[in-house]
């Protein structure tokens, strides 16, 4: 235990994904041995990314401005949404260039154990999306492991009564990974061979 | 198949240790408490990834030091691999095949094949359903490194059902207590129920089919163990009333013409529809693969409870032996292990078990006296004192 200010960094820090107490410590004293004016930058751009940045109102993907960049952008395709975890799904399929449809974001995937549950999902956003008849085809591109299996399976449970073609991700894409992590040669052939999901 | 060189760094007691070794039998010879288990320990880990004597890494690493490495270099026919296996308590272990990185350990599995009798072997016999089950799973995964994910999706989906069982049970009762304060049942009853079971039923779905999956596998496994066992226990105990194994799951199997995967899928299915209600009250997975028990009988009389404790050993080993027999018929004589069992024999059963595995490509030994290496055994020979393995024969 250290003085009270450097342990509640190394505390906060602590919370942050992947940060275990020891990076958490290594990082903290770092930070109180680096120079005054880049621990301002780093602590202004972590201010401002939490002003500035919001959540697309239509796909809940990151955004500048009340829509994103991929919901205002007329070209993209409205019959098609491709369903995904997180925001940095959504940047690692536009590198595939494979896929111009639309997107919608979740928020994470359904696990009990971390305590998410479909209420936890913007499941009942995508549900409003869907309701006008527009979209024809959903791609499920949740993570190929078992939480995103899971939430794909629920989600087509979800939209069978109404009748859209539901598609899921060709397999090849590793598994038990992330999405993310997929290069873009296979996340891109996944795309291509994406398969019927039939529950 | 065998070890050429096994290289350790804080395992155990060992800060370090190097150690070449030879083909045929090496025996590890030298007082209580000075290492020798340590090291064949460290190749079994190789091999499984897990410990023989517990059940968590922890221990595996040296007193005071943050991580433990094990290298061992690995020939098969005129092929070798060079497995590096980083052991971080609380963190991802990490592993390196021939010096290049796997994204996941158990991708590392499968390069070293070992069979390891101990003392602690008489838990097969004596102990919980949980440790056959563990002899199941590992041989599984020795046979064909894919289980190791089979096993670790099951694990994970039975967690995830377990603790979504567990939230609807806590949630089921606060809303019965509140009901009745509120005086209004149904209307709690109603709300969030469609969306508890919806979920469940993708468990299910999941637990079904990963479920199916290691159902079938255990079974063909102890179709072909059940007369390997059993000759390996006449050889060892021949006065004794046969040995038999049977897989018991509380899935209810159709009776006569077999299975398939899509029947065992239907079982289980339907398991766990019987199960629902009860599962619902006690927040827990009443039915599956994790239920399962393997049986041991001797004659009319199951092992576990009634067998003595000579006869409890043979079957043990006799188990440990099936377990040999098939990896050796998959091709890859695996490396034998055996840590001071021999001491614990009489001496028709140590003639026996020394002439069972004097032909392997390897065999370790660890003895606290030399007169407990047979004679059959004799080969190489280090003298493990004070933490130092030293080559002496
Ligand atoms: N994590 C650890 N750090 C330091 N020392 C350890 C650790 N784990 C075990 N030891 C030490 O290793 C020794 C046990 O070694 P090992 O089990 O190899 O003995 P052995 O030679 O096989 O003895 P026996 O003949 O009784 O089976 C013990 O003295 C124990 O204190
Ligand atoms: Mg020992
Ligand atoms: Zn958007």
């Amino acid at each position: 235990m250290y003085e009270g200010v450097v342990q509640n960094l190394i505390d906060e820090l602590g919370l942050l994904p992947g940060v275990g107490p020891k990076s958490a410590q290594r990082i903290a004293f770092h930070l109180l041995a680096a120079d005054p004016a880049d621990v301002k930058r780093l602590a202004h751009a972590l201010l401002e990314v939490k002003e500035r940045v919001r959540f697309c109102r239509v796909c809940g993907n990151v955004a500048a401005e009340e829509e994103c960049r991929i919901c205002r952008d007329q070209r993209r395709d409205p019959h098609v949404i491709c369903v995904v975890e997180e925001s940095k799904d959504v940047v690692a399929i536009e590198k595939t260039r494979e896929f111009r449809g639309r997107y919608h974001v979740l928020g994470g995937a359904i696990s009990p154990i971390d305590g998410v549950g479909p209420d936890d999902l913007r499941i009942r956003e995508l549900m409003a999306r869907l309701a006008d008849g527009q979209v024809t085809e959903l791609i499920l591109a949740t993570d190929p492991n078992l939480e995103g299996e899971a939430t794909a399976t629920y989600l087509a449970r979800l939209v069978k009564p109404m009748g859209l073609k539901v598609t899921r991700l060709a397999s090849g894409l590793p598994v038990g990974g992330d999405l993310e992590y997929a290069d873009e040669v296979t996340l891109g052939r996944a795309f291509e061979g994406r398969r019927l999901l039939d529950v | 198949m065998r070890v050429c060189h096994l290289s350790l760094t804080d395992f155990r007691s060992y800060p370090s240790a190097e150690i070449a070794l030879d083909p045929g039998v090496t025996a590890f010879v030298g007082p209580n408490g000075h290492g020798k288990t340590n090291l064949v320990e460290a190749i079994g880990y190789v091999a499984t990834q897990s410990s023989h004597r517990v059940a968590t890494d922890a221990p595996l690493v040296r007193h005071g030091a943050e991580r433990a490495i094990v290298r061992a270099l690995v020939a098969r026919d005129d092929r070798r691999a060079l497995v590096e296996l980083e052991i971080n308590p609380g963190r991802a272990n990490r592993a390196r095949v021939n010096r290049s990185p796997v994204p996941r350990p158990r991708e590392a599995l499968g390069l070293l094949r070992t069979v390891l009798f101990a003392p602690e072997d008489l838990a097969l016999v004596k102990g919980d359903p949980s440790e056959r089950r563990r002899f199941l799973d590992d041989l599984l995964v020795a046979r064909a490194p894919r289980f190791a994910g089979v096993r670790a999706d099951y694990d994970r989906v039975l967690k995830q059902r377990n603790t979504l069982l567990r939230t609807a049970a806590a949630t089921r009762q606060g809303r019965r207590r509140s009901a009745r304060r509120q005086d209004d049942e149904a209307a709690f009853a109603s709300a969030g129920a469609g969306d508890l079971l919806s979920t469940l039923d993708v468990w299910d779905t999941h637990l079904v089919r990963h479920g199916a999956e290691l159902l079938a596998a255990r079974l063909d496994l102890v179709e072909a163990l059940r007369p390997l066992a059993a000759k390996a226990y006449a050889t060892l105990a021949p006065a004794s009333a046969a040995a038999d194994l049977e897989y018991r799951t509380g899935v209810k199997l159709p009776t006569g013409c077999g299975w398939s995967r899509e029947i065992l899928e239907e079982a289980l299915r339907a398991g766990l529809a019987e199960a629902r209600q009860s599962e619902l009250e006690r927040g827990v997975t009443l039915v599956g693969p994790h239920r399962d028990d393997l049986h041991l009988a001797l004659g009319e009389l199951p092992a576990r409870g009634y067998a003595s404790h000579g006869e409890s050993w043979s079957f043990a080993l006799a188990l440990r032996l099936a377990a040999y027999d098939l990896l050796r018929a998959d091709g890859g004589d695996p490396v034998l292990i055996l840590d001071d069992v021999f001491a614990e024999l009489d001496g028709h059963r140590r003639t026996r078990l020394a002439e069972i595995v004097a032909p392997a490509e390897q065999v370790l030994i660890t003895a606290a006296v030399p007169d407990d290496v047979p004679a059959e055994l004799a080969g190489a020979r280090f003298d493990v004192t004070e933490g130092n393995a030293t080559r002496v024969r």
